[in-house]
C-alpha cells in the first residue's frame, strides 16, 4: 500500500467538487480531486469522450486543468481518521493522508419500492439519464417517467432528443403546489429559459400531476406500467420507466468520519464547515437545491479549507442563503404524498441486494430489529437504497456505515494486506 | 470517440461502440439480466451512478464490477452473474 499525501482532498467531481478543488488549488495547495465516475462532472455533467457540454461546465473543468488539481478516477472506500482517507484507485487500495477534506459527494435519487421494480427496464429517472449519457440506444422505446421535482424536465427532454417516444411524465406533487413553486422559481431568467426549452422539447409527451406508477409488469422485462393520475389507473405499454421519489443527499461517507447531520443532509456552517474539523462539504450532499448552489458551496468550501479564514464565505453569504431558500420551496412543494408510501404492497421488494420483501418488515420494528431478522439493507448497496427508502416508509434512521463503503475487488485487498507497511510517498 | 470495439460475452464476441458504458452496451445488446436474484428473476441497472450494484458482474476475471461505471474496452472479458 502506497501513501500520498495531499494538503486539500476533494471527493466527488460534480460542480461542487469541481469548483471546490479549482479554487483550493489556485490559492496554491497542492489538491486531489477523487471521483469514481469515468470522467469529471458528476450528475448533471456526466458525459462521453467527446460529448458536447454545455458553456459552464467546460469553463470550471478548464479552471480545474488549469488550477493544477490532480484529478484520478478513484473511489473513497474507508476514513480510518479524519485526516486519512482509504482509496481505491481502480484496484489498488492506497492511504491519503491530508489536512482538509472537502465532501461534494452530490445526491442519490429515493427509490421507492413498488410492485414490479426489479424488472429489467425499470430504473431511476435520473438513472435513466445517466444510462442515456453512458450511450443507452433509446431511438423509438417507449417510455414512462414518474418522479417529482425539476429533474423531470432535463430527463424527459434529453430522451425525446435522442428520439425516445417519452409517452407520459408523471409528477407526483399536486398542480396547485407545483404551479406556485414554477411563478416563484422561474423569475430566475436562467432557470425559465432552461425550463421553456425542456419543456418544449418533450412537447409530444402527456404531462400529469397528482401522479405516479401503481406498478410494473413483465417477465424477464418491462412490458408495462399502471399508472394513477389523479386517483384513476391507467395501463400503458412500455420498454422503460424512470421512476424515482426525488433526490436525498448522499452521506454515507459523512457518517462514517462521523459529521452530525440536520435531517437527512450534512450539517454545515457559514463556511461549509461539517462538525468534524479540518473536514467540509459542499453542494447536494449538504441539501438538494441545484447545481448553481452546488458551483458556489463548492467555492467557498474550496477556500476555507484552503485557509482563506472566512473570506469567500462573507462575500458569498448572501448568494448562499438564496440557495438554500430555494432547497427549501424544493423540499416543501414537491414533498411526497401518501400514496407513494401506500401503494407499496407486501410482496413488492424492499432490500434488492438480500430479496427482503416488504411483506417481512413489521413496521414496528426498530432499523436494527429488521436488520437482525431479515438481514435488510445489509446487502452489498450497504442500505443505500434500501435504507433511504425504509426512512420514508417508515421513518428509521439511515443504517449504520459499514466500510468498505463500495467492495473493491479481492485483488486490491489482497494487495493491501500484504503491502501494509511500504514507506510514505506523496 | 468513434468506431467499435469487440467485448467478449461470456466468451461471444460483439461490436459495441466505444466509449459506452457497459452497461448501456449491453442493455443495447437486449442483455438486460445483469444478474440473477435468489428467486432466478433478472436484475438490470437501476441507478446509473454505481450506488445499487444491480449492474454488478464479472469483468476481465474481477467478479462484483459495477458495468456502469466502467467503459468497454477493446477485448473486453465479460461474465453474466448467474
Ligand atoms: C442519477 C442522477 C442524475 C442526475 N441528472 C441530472 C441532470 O441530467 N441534470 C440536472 O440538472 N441535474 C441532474 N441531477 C441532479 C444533480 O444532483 C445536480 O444537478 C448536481 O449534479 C449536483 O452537484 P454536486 O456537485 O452536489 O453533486 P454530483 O454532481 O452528484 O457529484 C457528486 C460526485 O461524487 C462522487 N462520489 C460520491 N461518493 C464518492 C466516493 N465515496 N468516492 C468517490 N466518488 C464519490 C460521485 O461519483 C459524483 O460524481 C441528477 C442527480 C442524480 C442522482
Ligand atoms: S446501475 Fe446501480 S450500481 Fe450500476
Amino acid at each position: 500500500m502506497r501513501r500520498r499525501r495531499h494538503d486539500v482532498v476533494v471527493v466527488g467531481a460534480g460542480p461542487a467538487g469541481l469548483s471546490a478543488a479549482a479554487t483550493a488549488a489556485s490559492m496554491g495547495r497542492s489538491v486531489l480531486l477523487l471521483d469514481q465516475a469515468p470522467r469529471p462532472g458528476g450528475q448533471i455533467w456526466r458525459h462521453r469522450a467527446g460529448a458536447s457540454l454545455p458553456a459552464r461546465a467546460r469553463h470550471l473543468l478548464d479552471r480545474v486543468r488549469e488550477s493544477g488539481a490532480v484529478h484520478a478516477v478513484a473511489t473513497v472506500v474507508d476514513a480510518p481518521a479524519p485526516d486519512t482517507l482509504m482509496v481505491d484507485f481502480g484496484g489498488r487500495v492506497d492511504l491519503v493522508h491530508t489536512a482538509a477534506v472537502v465532501l461534494a459527494t452530490g445526491a442519490v435519487e429515493r427509490l421507492l419500492p413498488f410492485p414490479g421494480w426489479t424488472l429489467p427496464g425499470v430504473t431511476g429517472v435520473g438513472g435513466l439519464q445517466a444510462l442515456l449519457k453512458g450511450g443507452l440506444q433509446v431511438r423509438g422505446r417507449r417510455i414512462v417517467l414518474a418522479g417529482t421535482g425539476p429533474l423531470l424536465y432535463p430527463v424527459a427532454a434529453s430522451l425525446a432528443t435522442a428520439g425516445a417516444r417519452v409517452l407520459a411524465v408523471l409528477e407526483q406533487a399536486p398542480f396547485s403546489a407545483v404551479a406556485k413553486f414554477g411563478t416563484r422559481a422561474l423569475r430566475d431568467p436562467h432557470r425559465f429559459v432552461d425550463a421553456v426549452r425542456w419543456r418544449a422539447t418533450a412537447w409530444r409527451s402527456a404531462w400529469h400531476h397528482d401522479a405516479w406508477v401503481v406498478r410494473a409488469e413483465g417477465g424477464e422485462r418491462l412490458e408495462a406500467v399502471t399508472i394513477s393520475v389523479g386517483g384513476r389507473e391507467r395501463r400503458i405499454a412500455c420498454d422503460w420507466l424512470g421512476a424515482a421519489a426525488g433526490l436525498v443527499p448522499r452521506t454515507e461517507l459523512a457518517r462514517l468520519l462521523g459529521c452530525a447531520l440536520e435531517g437527512e443532509a450534512i450539517a454545515v456552517d457559514a463556511t461549509q464547515a461539517t462538525s468534524i474539523p479540518g473536514i467540509w462539504a459542499a453542494g447536494e450532499c449538504t441539501g438538494v437545491k441545484g447545481d448553481a448552489a452546488a458551483v458556489l458551496e463548492g467555492e467557498i468550501a474550496g477556500a476555507t479549507a484552503a485557509g482563506d479564514g472566512g473570506g469567500m464565505a462573507s462575500r458569498h453569504a448572501v448568494a448562499r442563503g438564496q440557495g438554500i431558500a430555494f432547497g427549501r420551496q424544493l423540499a416543501d412543494t414537491f414533498a411526497l404524498q401518501p400514496a407513494l408510501r401506500t401503494r407499496v404492497t407486501p410482496e413488492a421488494m424492499l432490500c434488492r441486494c438480500e430479496d427482503v420483501r416488504v411483506g417481512a418488515i413489521d413496521p414496528a420494528w426498530t432499523a436494527r430489529q429488521a436488520k437482525l431478522w431479515t438481514r435488510v439493507g445489509m446487502g452489498v448497496c450497504q442500505g443505500t437504497v434500501c435504507g433511504v427508502a425504509c426512512t420514508a416508509l417508515y421513518g428509521w434512521e439511515p443504517p449504520q456505515v459499514r466500510p468498505p463503503l463500495a467492495a473493491p475487488p479481492l485483488a486490491a485487498w489482497a494487495r493491501w494486506l500484504t503491502d501494509v507497511d511500504s514507506p510514505t510517498e506523496s | 470517440m468513434s468506431g467499435d470495439v469487440t467485448i467478449h460475452l461470456d466468451g461471444v464476441p460483439r461490436r459495441v461502440p466505444a466509449g459506452v458504458t457497459l452497461a448501456a452496451a449491453l442493455c443495447n445488446l437486449e442483455h438486460l439480466a445483469f444478474r440473477r436474484d435468489l428467486g432466478g428473476g433478472p436484475r438490470a441497472p437501476l441507478c446509473g451512478m454505481g450506488t445499487c450494484f444491480e449492474c454488478r458482474l464479472s469483468v476481465d476475471g474481477v467478479a462484483g464490477t459495477r458495468a456502469c461505471l466502467i467503459e468497454v474496452h477493446e477485448g473486453m472479458r465479460v461474465e453474466l452473474t448467474r
